[in-house]
Parts: structure tokens; sequence; C-alpha cells
């Protein structure tokens, strides 16, 4: 088998296992689909009472914004559940076997692609409850949860790096909520970016956030047809998307890589 | 390096900042043998294994495993061994069957070779029953068990245990003697840590005794007992009048020094004619009407070498370090009522 073959093999053998972890713990998974589901309300029926954008429905512009911050509090998962392991007695056990070295990096970035999947499909039903429609083909919609669940994919090599860094399963949670809460805010996830003021619109603008979050909007036919704003960002949000994306993927899988050796020599 | 030596390390040295935890350590142990790594806590025990079983990476010296160079070869070195490191290294949430399964796939057993042994190593080590509950709910010993097992589901040609029995009870510990026995009667070469004599004394074939990262002694079980002498007879006297009496008689047959405790009126003396000595002894004690309250021939036990060859150290270790010793500890209690009655 090539490298790559056998490093994906022990990387399912880990994604299994971890996927058991849910599976006997699911109060973990029910908690964190929770919150998504929070969010919708809280934004359908608080803010969205009060916000309104120009030539759509709030409640349909608002699904994309929060598919997107969901699939990136999803990675801290990825982060927590790294710095966990490395904690434990398992961790040696891993490493006294011949697996690949990046075997339990995939595992774990590829169970939490299940685990992201869970809470897009949980989102996705509280979203038709409160009225969102996808009003587009399905092969758009299938496009659509495909990048979110790549975007959340390239995010968990980042929480991953973070995760074998710090190696608190506190610090990872706290760390991250203190990037991602004003991550999203400065995007057009929630409100359209052409309010904010100066430097902080044109953040929000090349924020990898509202890219994704115009392409799933565009992907679902939520946009009402307003156009985007004039910057190359937003007039090709499919492609800035996917650049930022693998861009994130080229840096972080080496990097996460090279940590987890350092990481899982210290003990 | 000979073919038949398993394992072989030398010049072994390992630092943690300033604290050196292996100091140029040798390590030889032919194929199918198995060798005894005794040490105080804070020796070196823990850190010599991770070496050897490339979970840790020496500063300086060699290490050869299974005929391979650990540093330059780990990947191939892990296909060859088993490890049941200090604490169980398991995971707490799958149950004993899926732990033993996730093993075997990782050694590349396939599906159906990592479930079928999965089952034969829960069947042997009394698993059975419990082997779809999360080993969370195990007791110690099960852990300890299903660890071990983790650490044999690809019959590695050299096992590393550190401390295995630490923390049994005395069946389970027996239990897991002849577990090992068994394995080394297949072929294997086990290198094992521990604090119980006992458990050198039946199990190695040699023993290195470890203070600080450096070996203190070297030798088979019965070796080391010579190293500190033969036998010694021991008395306790009924009067405390006749000590001076005893002590000179004791003279003629001591090998060194006759110690004296006159707070419990007994003497001790090293000799080298063991039950012949004692005979004469007890003649010349009769003859000068000396009472005795008990009498004994001792014969040196694995605890005696090692208080006499790390006794010192350790307990000056003890003031220093936070993390004592058993002992240590069981000491530190005791001052502690002292102090509060
Ligand atoms: N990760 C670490 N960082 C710093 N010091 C360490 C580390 N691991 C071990 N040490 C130190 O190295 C020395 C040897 O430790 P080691 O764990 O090998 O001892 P041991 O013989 O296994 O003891 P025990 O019987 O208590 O298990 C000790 O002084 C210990 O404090
Ligand atoms: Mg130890």
């Amino acid at each position: 088998m090539s490298s790559l073959a056998l490093a994906l093999a022990d990387g399912a053998v880990v994604a299994k296992r971890n996927l058991i972890k849910i599976k006997r713990v699911p109060e973990v998974l029910i908690w964190t689909t929770m919150s998504p589901i929070m969010f919708v309300l809280l934004f359908s029926y608080v803010f969205g009472a009060s916000i309104a954008v120009e030539g759509v429905n709030y409640r349909e512009f608002l699904m994309a914004g929060i598919f997107a911050q969901t699939m990136i509090f999803g990675s801290t998962f990825t982060g927590a559940g790294l710095a966990e392991d490395m904690t434990k007695g398992i961790i040696d056990r891993f490493r006294s076997l011949p697996i690949s070295k990046s075997a339990v990096l995939i595992g774990r970035t590829g169970s939490d692609i299940v685990y992201n999947l869970i809470s897009v499909v949980v989102m996705s039903l509280t979203g038709l409850v409160v009225g969102w429609r996808i009003r587009t083909s399905i092969v758009d919609a299938i496009a659509g949860f495909l990048l979110l669940l790549l975007f959340s994919y390239a995010v968990s090599w980042i929480m991953a790096f973070v995760g074998l860094k710090v190696t608190s399963v506190e610090v990872v949670n706290n760390a991250s909520f203190m990037f991602i809460m004003p991550l999203t805010f400065v995007s057009n996830a929630f409100v359209p970016s052409e309010n904010l003021p100066g430097p902080l619109r044109t953040f929000a603008e090349w924020n990898p956030i509202s890219s994704l979050a115009l392409a799933v909007r565009e992907l679902f036919g939520n946009t009402g047809g307003v156009p985007a704003a004039d910057v190359w960002s937003l007039q090709n949000p499919l492609a800035y998307s996917l650049i930022c994306i693998f861009g994130i993927l080229a840096v972080f899988i080496p990097l996460a890589i090279r940590q987890y050796g350092k990481t899982a020599a210290r003990g | 390096m000979l073919m038949s030596d398993m394992i072989r390390t030398s010049g072994l040295v390992k630092r943690y900042g300033p604290v050196t935890a292996l100091n140029g350590l040798d390590l030889r142990v032919p194929q199918g043998k198995v060798l005894g790594l005794l040490g105080p806590n804070g020796a070196g025990k823990t850190t010599a294994v991770r070496i050897l079983s490339t979970l840790l990476e020496p500063d300086e010296g060699e290490v050869m495993v299974a005929g391979l160079d650990v540093r330059a070869n780990p990947q191939e070195v892990k296909k060859r061994i088993g490890l049941s490191g200090q604490s169980a290294a398991i995971d707490d949430q799958l149950t004993g069957f899926e732990n033993l399964d996730m093993v075997g796939r990782m050694y590349h057993l396939g599906r159906k070779g990592s479930r079928a042994r999965a089952r034969r190593l829960l069947e042997e080590f009394s698993l059975t029953e419990a082997a779809d509950r999360p080993s969370k709910t195990y007791s110690g010993g099960m852990r300890r068990r299903l660890d071990l097992a983790a650490a044999l589901v690809a019959e590695p040609a050299v096992i590393f245990l550190d401390e295995p029995t630490t923390g049994l009870d005395p069946r389970s510990r027996s239990q897991m003697w002849e577990t090992i026995q068994r394995l080394v009667s297949e072929g294997a070469t086990v290198l094992l840590t521990t604090q119980y004599m006992e458990e050198a004394d039946r199990l190695a074939d040699e023993i290195v005794v470890i203070d600080k990262g450096e070996k203190i002694a070297q030798g088979t079980a019965t070796e080391l007992k010579y190293q500190i002498g033969g036998e010694r007879i021991g008395v306790v006297l009924e009067d405390r009048d006749d000590l001076a009496t005893a002590q000179t008689i004791l003279m003629k047959f001591a090998v060194d020094d006759v110690q004296v405790d006159e707070q419990a009126r007994q003497l001790t003396a090293g000799v080298a004619g063991g039950a012949e000595d004692l005979r004469q002894v007890l003649q010349l004690f009769s003859d000068s009407s000396i009472k005795l309250a008990d009498v004994g021939l001792h014969r040196p036990t694995l605890d005696d070498v090692f208080l006499s060859l790390t006794g010192h150290s350790t307990e000056e270790e003890d003031e220093a370090a936070s993390s004592g010793p058993k002992d240590g500890k069981k000491d530190g209690k005791q001052n502690k009522k002292e102090a509060s009655r």
C-alpha cells in the first residue's frame, strides 16, 4: 500500500474509534447541536424583528450565515478532542503502534465531518421550521452543503494545530470563542457588510466567512436577487471560498502533522 | 551486536532540563530471556522503557531492539514490540473488545484477523464476560490485563512491561507472573521494571538495579544476594546484661561487624558457615547460660540487596523530591499522626 493509502486506512480506524466515543457520550453531540438551533431561533425572532435586509426575507438571508458560523464552531470540536487525546494514556498506545504518523489527525478531522454533517441536518430542519427554503436546484443545494462541509474540514485542521499546541480542552474552547465570535460578526453572515464603517467593511469583504456565506446563499437561492458588493471576493464568492479552503489545507495539514510529532514526543 | 541480543542499549542518556533521568545506561537482553529493571521511584525505569519502545528520543546513546536501530527505524521496531506502560494505555469509553479490535487494525491484522485475535485474548485474560462493557467500568486488575492483552495483539517478539503488577492483589499478581512466564516459554524476550524484589527474583533471568539513571548492580538474583554477603544469624536475648558476652561469642563467627541493637536486645552477624555456625553459636550461648528470646538464620532477600544498594540515596531523595516512594509516604503519614497526638 502507498503511504497515503496506509495513512487513510489507519485514519479510518481512528475515526471509527472517535465515532464510537460520540455514540457512548451522546450528551456532547446533543449540546453542541443545540447551540445552532438556539442561534437560528434567537436571530429569527429577536433580531429578525428589527433587522431588515433589502429585497429578501431576513430569515432566508440569515440561514447561510448561521450555517457558516456553525461549521466553524464545529471545528473547535477537533481541537478539543485532540487536546484531550494528547493528555490521555491512549495516545501512548497509538504511538507505540506501527500506524502512519498522520493517522490520529486524519481520523480526528475525518470523524468531525460526520459530526458536522449531523449539525447541518439539525440546522436545516430548524431552518425549514422557521420558514427558510432552498429556491434552487437539488444540484446547487448539494453543492452548497458540500462547500460548507469542505470549509469546516479545512478549519478543523487549523483547530487541530491549535489543540495540539495548547493541549488543554478549556483553552481551546475559550480561545477559539474569542476568535470565532468577532470573525463571524465582522462579516456578512448576519448583516449585509455594506453598512459597516470603513476598515471593518474592507475586513468583512475579504473575510472568508463572508464569501462562504454569500456563496452558500447564492447556491440556496437566498439572496433575493440583491447584487453583491463590488469587490472580487464577493463577486466570485465560490472561487474565493475555494481558494481560502485549499490555502488553509495547504498550510495547516503539514503544520498540524509536525506539531503532532512535537507534542507527542514531549511525553 | 550478537544476533541473539534482542535488546541492547549503550551509553543511553536522557535529560529533562536540569534532571538527568538516564546517565549512560547499558543494557543487554538475549533472545528469550527476561531482564528485570529494578530501582526506586525516579530511578529512570519508565524513561528507559519509553525510549526502548520508541515513545521517547534519547539525547545520547545507541538503542537496538530486535536487531533494529530504534532511532533510525522506529516504524519497523513498532511492528515487533508490545508495550504495557506504567499507566494503562486503553480508551476508557471503548469496550474491552473494541480496544483490542482497534489495536489489531492498527497492526494491520485485517478486519477478520483483528476480531478473532481480540476474542482470543479476551478469553485468555478472563475478560470475555466484560468484553462488551466500556473499560472505564473495569477494576484496576482488569484494566491491567486489558492493557497487557493490547500489548500482545501482534504476538510481539519483544515485550516491555513497566511495573506490570503494581496495584494488583496477590492472586492477580501470580496470574500475571504465570502469563509472563508463558510468554517467555513461547520465545518472547521481556524487559520488565518492578519495585518488587519477589517479582524480579521469580521472573528475571538477570537483574539490573538502577538508581538516579545509573546502573548500580547487575547479576542473577543469586549473584546479587551473594554480593551483600551470605547468611546472617540473628538473636534476641532475654536479658540485656548478656549483650556483651553474646557479642564476643558472635564475633568469633562474624565475617564483618556484629550489629547490636541494645533497645531490642538484638544482635545480628553475617556468617560464612550457615547452619553449622548457628549450631556452634547456640552451644556457646548455652555454655555461658545466655537465655534467648528468639533466634534465626536469615538468607538475604533481594529486598536486602535493594535496600543496601539504594537505601541511602532514596532517603536523601525523599526529602528533596515531593514524590517519594511508597515507604516515604507511609513515614509521612506516621509523622503527621504523631504530630497531631
Ligand atoms: N516529562 C518529564 N519532564 C521532566 N522530568 C521528568 C519527565 N519524565 C520523567 N522525569 C524525571 O526523570 C526521572 C526519572 O523518571 P522515571 O519516570 O523514568 O522514573 P521511574 O524509575 O519510572 O520511577 P517510578 O518508580 O516512580 O515510576 C525522575 O526524576 C523524573 O522526575
Ligand atoms: Mg516509572
